[in-house]
């Protein structure tokens, strides 16, 4: 399979990458890991004339966290994420969710900003970033604005993002010390999309629930914030009355497909099982 | 749609070409470089099969266009054995191990293999079995290329603690 023929661009600068982009409107695509993309121009179902590679933009490829904030450069691969021990110090689901896509190698090379700008359902990282309220920082000709990641997903491959913009940066607001999480992830082999997958960060202040987020991958065209089910679980303790609750908020907001991964019904079955693991696993962990 | 000008090092050798920028990283190194072990299996980043080292990681060079190469230095399994011909340990490791049937996989599994041994001397079965996570066998041989490597870590540590 051989990609349609395009010109090869290597900008140093965001704003040589959004004047590439600009002055091929249309025409463009920026070339971050690729293993979407890629994929995609093998089949012919994306032909751009232009690929702008932004691997050389020293600006993308920051960490940095502090006790208010952090914020993840796009260009920051998946391992990358996994390896930054502050990361994993303050804001664990991020490491615990990359680890589960895909493999080592595809891991070396996708990158954060292509997971969660791409729009495809079947990653993972935009439920997280929806479960974090995470804003994504966009820059085109006329300047910067910041799109939160609960209003960023419109439907299966579309987005908020103007293709004259690029995704520069995400800035998540640093979760509580002792915060409990877990992504539960169902899928039928290693480095398979979701079946049906379930994020959730909970705090517990003696024995009561404080604070919780929730948020669902694959199992509708877009990720899925469970606001309702996240509700559900404030001011409880957790206990089982509490979780069927949420499960059965969280349930009543899916629209899987039925495919390859299963009838519609199975995977809404299971994503309500795994809201309840990722409840219980981030419930143990909290402090 | 120009050809672009491509520089990089491949088993330590540099290499120079003019390449069209669509030119898959894998089909550079096949057709051009004539460097046939990595294999193409599904050509859609699954099977592993074309795994080489970019840098220093593993990488499917089925998705990867030749031009984000550029400069960086690439390893394949040709660029693995010693200089003087005899095998890396994790290469003889399989063959001593029956860590190949039909073989097609084993350029990427080795490449991998070693690699994973790079960044992690000590593995448990877990961490090899994750490790090798995105390399596929369709014979399913995956348990003795398990304890192949598994082999390969012990030899590569009594090495070390020889020196």
């Amino acid at each position: 399979m051989i990609p349609g023929s395009f010109d090869y661009h290597r900008p140093n600068t965001i704003d040589e990458a959004v004047g590439l982009l600009a002055s091929h409107a249309g025409d463009a695509f920026i070339l971050a890991g690729g293993h979407s993309l890629i994929p995609m121009m093998k089949l012919r179902m994306a032909t751009p004339e232009h690929l702008i590679d932004i691997q050389d933009i020293s600006e993308l490829t920051g960490i940095s966290v502090n006790a208010d904030h952090i914020e993840i450069g796009a260009a920051v691969t998946q391992a990358q994420l996994i390896a930054s021990a502050d990361l994993s110090t303050h804001c664990p689901i991020l490491s615990e969710t990359a680890l589960q896509i895909a493999d080592p190698q595809i891991r070396n090379v996708g990158t954060i900003g292509g997971n969660v700008a791409n729009g495809d359902p079947g990653n993972d990282m935009p439920a997280i970033m929806q479960l974090l309220d995470a804003a994504f920082v966009l820059r085109g000709p006329d300047g910067t604005r910041n799109v939160s990641a609960r209003t960023f997903y419109e439907a299966a491959y579309f987005t908020a993002r103007d293709e004259s913009e690029i995704l520069t940066a995400i800035r998540i607001p640093t979760p509580p010390a002792g915060h409990g999480h877990s992504y539960q992830k169902q899928k039928r082999k290693i480095g398979d999309y979701a079946t049906a997958a379930a994020g959730v960060i909970v705090t517990m202040h003696n024995g009561t629930c404080t604070s919780a987020s929730i948020a669902l991958t694959n199992l509708a065209d877009t990720p899925l914030w469970a606001e309702a089910a996240s509700n559900a679980l404030v001011g409880t303790s957790l206990d089982a009355t509490a979780i069927d609750a949420a499960v059965s908020a969280a349930r009543a907001i899916t629209d899987p497909a039925s495919d390859g991964r299963g009838p519609k019904e199975y995977r809404t079955h299971l994503a309500g099982i795994m809201v309840k693991r990722a409840i219980q696993t981030a419930h143990a962990r909290a402090a | 749609m120009s050809k672009t000008h491509v520089k990089m090092t491949v088993n330590g050798k540099p290499v120079e070409a003019l390449a069209e920028p669509r030119t898959l990283l894998i089909h550079f190194l096949r057709e051009e470089l004539n460097l046939t072990g990595p294999h193409i299996g599904c050509d859609t980043s699954h099977c592993g099969a074309c795994t080489v080292d970019i840098d220093g990681k593993s990488v499917k060079s089925c998705t990867v266009f030749v031009g984000q190469a550029q400069d960086s230095e690439i390893k394949t399994i040709e660029g693995i054995a010693h200089p003087d011909g005899t095998l890396h340990a994790v290469q003889e490791a399989f063959r001593q191990h029956h860590g190949l049937q039909c073989g097609f996989c084993t350029p990427g599994m080795i490449t991998r293999a070693y690699r994973l041994l790079q960044e992690n001397p000590n593995p448990s079965e877990e961490e090899i079995r994750h490790g090798i996570s995105g390399n596929l066998c369709r014979c399913t041989g995956y348990q003795n290329i398990v304890k192949a490597i598994q082999v390969a870590a012990e030899e590569l540590s009594v090495k070390e603690a020889a020196q």
